[in-house]
């Protein structure tokens, strides 16, 4: 825990130049390959969420986090180009193996394009490491746990989806902070007094274990997760099978009754 | 200062020249809603106290709100519209929802999240204040006041004078009800007739010189009950402009009924009282007025003209061919102002909805079209962008296409208002709202915005006998409530024929119950009819006013002649023979009526 609190949740972006500099720091591009292709950061090496998706079993992971040469020791820094969403997914995974020294690049790639800062096609050639697998279970939740804690008074649930597609369905007992929400229009996270400020408002505090959760496979809710971090909780689960299963599973769900919301909709 | 904040200090041309805003109010909102929460505020003060800051209740919960922005006189910025894209992104439903009293509103949004919502407008210099509860509410000015080829001065100023004098004044903060100001720029373009007071702008000769005034409407409104308004005097100077505003509010503040909440806006004051005998009231009101503060309490009128710059074009695309439509557009959505070279744009909405995107696209084409810098909101859910040079129409058109923002028909009939009814009204029995959108979509696939027999007509739909839509001055106009055959029920309207809102202001004739799902082929079977019986030169308008009136001589003479002849669209189907007829429009489940309490009178 303490070796965390000194790991910042995001890395900005003159921090990042310098590591890179000094090339202290392995940096995870997790687009798709042919964007990827295209064009990167300098020395980037390229885990598409995808390809980490298809099979997300620790033993499998561990074999593609030593690939791209990390190790236990080795910091870490993720971008994406969807407002952090996808970065965070691959980020957790990564703490979940138990490597505690990873960041989210507090933009994305288009905003450091847009910036004029550099960025190339060149494929870096890398050294294959070796890492430990020491699961943190801590800050996973499984169905089974959301069932058996989500009603306890001290656990608190966030559903991290849009607002209209909360109100028409969702995990009973759970309250709604969309993923847009987090941002600023410049970073994928707002700063941490701001940060700070809306969670207090809306209750999410450090008396409670939180599960937090989105629609298919934990990205928005994995920004979530982070978001929570920036403002020093610690206690944090992903569900991160999230609604999908949850619903495969026939589990209970709740609607917002009487009320056609999605007329509302410009959409 | 990182690298990534000096790179995007965006410019902001064109800045609005009053901040409406003020951050103190969103941290006392947050303060108090966590006090409400913990129980340290009962329910009624806490209502009170939201209700005055802008923010409404919700359809069946006490977990969501919705907030409403005021535009003063309609006026807003590109960068405004730009906060409020976000907000409506962050803490709404991604879409954000242009009202019929130039307000946009944020629904379904989480309580506790409102003051963050506050934060955001005091940063873009707007609020939400006295946007709801007994108070003055957002002062409205016709969308044309300024370029209108028929009004004698531009009432802008005076609107905007009038929003920031009552503004936070303690006068306004607990009045019998809500009281409701209209600036219009001719008796054409206003509804001022239909609203506690509505001023247009006049002017007389006085010894040789031209004197600015205002013809005055005291008493009108629009609901379960509406009533139309009555001019005070001939002429009233801009200097008792005030004054009279002042004698009003004190009159209605000091005899309004404070009990019945059904009965408490000041027209029913006006109506119980009698004309002559309110007229002198306020009369008497405001000498007492003009003689106790003639020196300290003034309009501060801002004369200094606009600044009107024709953007710079980006790029010259003469060469570029015109898309298809827009002959259609040019004619049913955009007018030619007193400028001369310069049009205003109307941009229809479907209901008042527009996307968080689209309202980012909007604000840049308003920095790259308008001259004036900013835009106006009009009074059926729609927005004006102003002074576009006539060359860059075309560029205009395309740019407004892209982005699903050039439906043709603003200025005509095609372009119905519906309020948002059960998708968060706590009043509402049927979904106006989205039989609004149905209607748009059935007159622009027949192509009725091009008929000019039709263009000087409305179609206004409310979801319940109250009047946000404003049904009554419709020209066919529609409220909603439950019928009924046996057990099952099935959402009705009851429409009304004839309205109108200019000089010959008249409430519309009450004709057939319509069941919802038949509400589209009465409109057009109406037009049928017209189009059977009509004079040449005729409008639906004026066919219909000839009706009401009993001055008609063909087929149809009377609204007895024509419920008759709508007799066959409103008898129910079984079940059995049509249960799509049993729904109410977005919804798949049989239609049951569901209402919570109101809180226009908290």
């Amino acid at each position: 825990m303490s070796q965390e609190k000194n790991v910042k949740i995001t890395m900005d972006i003159d921090s990042l130049r310098s590591e890179l500099r000094d090339n202290s720091v392995r940096v995870i591009d997790v687009r798709r390959e042919e964007d990827y292709k295209k064009s990167h950061i300098p020395n980037a090496v390229n885990l598409p969420l995808a390809n980490l998706l298809s099979d997300d079993s620790p033993e499998r992971v561990v074999k593609l986090v030593n690939t791209i040469g990390i190790d236990d020791e080795t910091p870490v820094v993720v971008y994406d180009d969807t407002f952090g969403a996808l970065a965070s997914r691959v980020a957790w995974t990564l703490e979940y193996l138990g490597h505690s020294k990873v960041s989210l690049l507090e933009t994305t790639f288009s905003k450091w394009k847009s910036l004029g800062l550099e960025h190339d096609d060149k494929i870096p050639q890398i050294q294959s490491k070796e890492h430990t697998i020491q699961l943190n279970s801590e800050i996973l939740s499984t169905t089974d746990y959301l069932e058996t804690s989500k009603n306890k008074p001290n656990v608190l649930l966030i559903d991290n989806r849009e607002r209209l597609n909360y109100l028409e369905q969702h995990i009973p007992g759970a309250i709604n902070l969309p993923y847009r929400t987090l941002a600023t229009q410049d970073k994928i996270l707002r700063p941490k007094e701001d940060m700070k400020r809306l969670l207090d408002n809306r209750g999410i505090t450090g008396e409670f274990e939180i599960i937090t959760y989105c629609g298919s496979v934990g990205t928005l809710s994995g920004l979530a997760y982070y978001a929570l971090k920036s403002i020093g909780l610690s206690n944090i689960k992903l569900y991160v099978r999230s609604f999908k299963e949850w619903k495969g599973l026939e589990k209970p769900t709740v609607k917002q009754e009487d009320a056609h919301y999605w007329d509302l909709s410009a959409e | 200062m990182t690298l990534s904040e000096s790179v995007n200090s965006n410019p902001i041309s064109s800045k609005s020249k009053i901040n409406w805003g003020k951050m103190e109010e969103a941290e006392d909102f947050a303060a108090t809603v966590k006090l409400y929460r913990q129980g340290k505020f009962d329910e009624d003060s806490f209502r009170r106290y939201r209700l005055q800051h802008g923010a409404y209740g919700t359809r069946m919960t006490n977990d969501y709100a919705m907030v409403r922005i005021k535009l003063p006189a309609g006026e807003v910025y590109p960068y405004q519209l730009e906060k409020i894209s976000q907000l409506s992104e962050q803490f709404s439903i991604g879409s954000a929802h242009f009202s019929t009293r130039e307000n946009i509103q944020l629904h379904w949004v989480v309580l506790e999240d409102v003051s963050e919502i506050l934060r955001g407008l005091a940063d873009v210099g707007l609020t939400s204040r006295e946007a709801c509860g007994n108070s003055v509410r957002n002062v409205m000015c016709s969308p044309l006041s300024g370029v209108c080829p028929d009004e004698e001065f531009d009432s802008t100023p005076y609107a905007l004078a009038t929003a920031r004098f009552f503004l936070r004044n303690p006068l306004s903060q607990s009045l019998p009800r809500k009281f409701k100001f209209n600036f219009t720029c001719c008796e054409k373009h206003g509804m001022v007739r239909m609203v506690d007071v509505g001023l247009i702008s006049q002017t007389r000769d006085l010894d040789g010189s031209t004197q600015k005034g205002f013809k005055i409407f005291l008493g009108g409104g629009l609901g379960n009950k509406s009533f139309v308004g009555h001019q005070l005097e001939e002429f009233t100077p801009e200097e008792d402009l005030l004054y009279t505003s002042i004698a009003v509010i004190r009159i209605f503040d000091r005899l309004g009924d404070r009990k019945n909440m059904a009965r408490n806006r000041m027209r029913y004051l006006v109506n119980d009282m009698g004309w002559e005998k309110f007229r002198n009231l306020v009369l008497k009101e405001r000498a007492i007025v003009r003689a106790t503060q003639s020196v300290v309490t003034r309009l501060d009128v801002d004369h200094a003209p606009n600044l009107i710059k024709r953007p710079i074009q980006i790029s010259d695309e003469s060469g570029g061919s015109i898309p298809e439509g827009y002959a259609r557009w040019i004619k049913t959505s955009t007018l030619k102002q007193k400028q001369s070279e310069y049009h205003s744009v109307f941009i229809t909405l479907e209901a008042g909805d527009i996307t968080s995107n689209q309202l980012i696209s909007l604000a840049s084409i308003i920095q790259e079209f308008s001259s004036e810098g900013n835009a106006r909101t009009g009074f059926i859910q729609n927005i004006a962008i102003r002074y576009v040079h006539e060359e860059d129409l075309p560029r205009l058109y395309s740019k407004l296409l892209g982005v699903g923002l050039a439906k043709s028909g603003s200025l005509t009939m095609a372009a119905p208002v519906g309020c948002s009814g059960t998708t968060s009204c706590n009043l509402a029995l049927t979904n106006s709202h989205r039989l609004a959108k149905e209607i748009q979509r059935k007159f622009l696939e027949l192509k009725l915005d091009q008929d000019d027999d039709l263009s000087d007509s409305s179609i206004k739909i409310s979801g319940c006998p109250n009047a946000c839509a404003q049904h009554g001055i419709a020209t066919i106009g529609f409220f909603g409530g439950g019928g009924r055959v046996g057990k099952e029920m099935y959402p009705n309207y009851q429409m009304s024929l004839g309205g109108r809102s200019d000089g010959e202001t008249t409430l519309g004739s009450t004709c057939h119950r319509i069941p919802a799902k038949r509400v589209i082929p009465v409109i057009l079977k109406i037009i049928e009819l017209f189009k059977e019986n009509k004079k040449s030169n005729d409008t639906l308008k004026d066919w219909l006013h000839r009706i009401i009136n009993g001055k008609e001589d063909t087929a149809i003479k009377s609204m007895h002649d024509m419920k008759i002849a709508l007799d066959f669209l409103t008898i129910p189907p079984t079940k059995e023979e049509d249960p799509d007829f049993y729904n109410d429009y977005g919804s798949d489940s049989s239609y049951h009526t569901k209402t919570g309490k109101g809180e226009c009178a908290a």
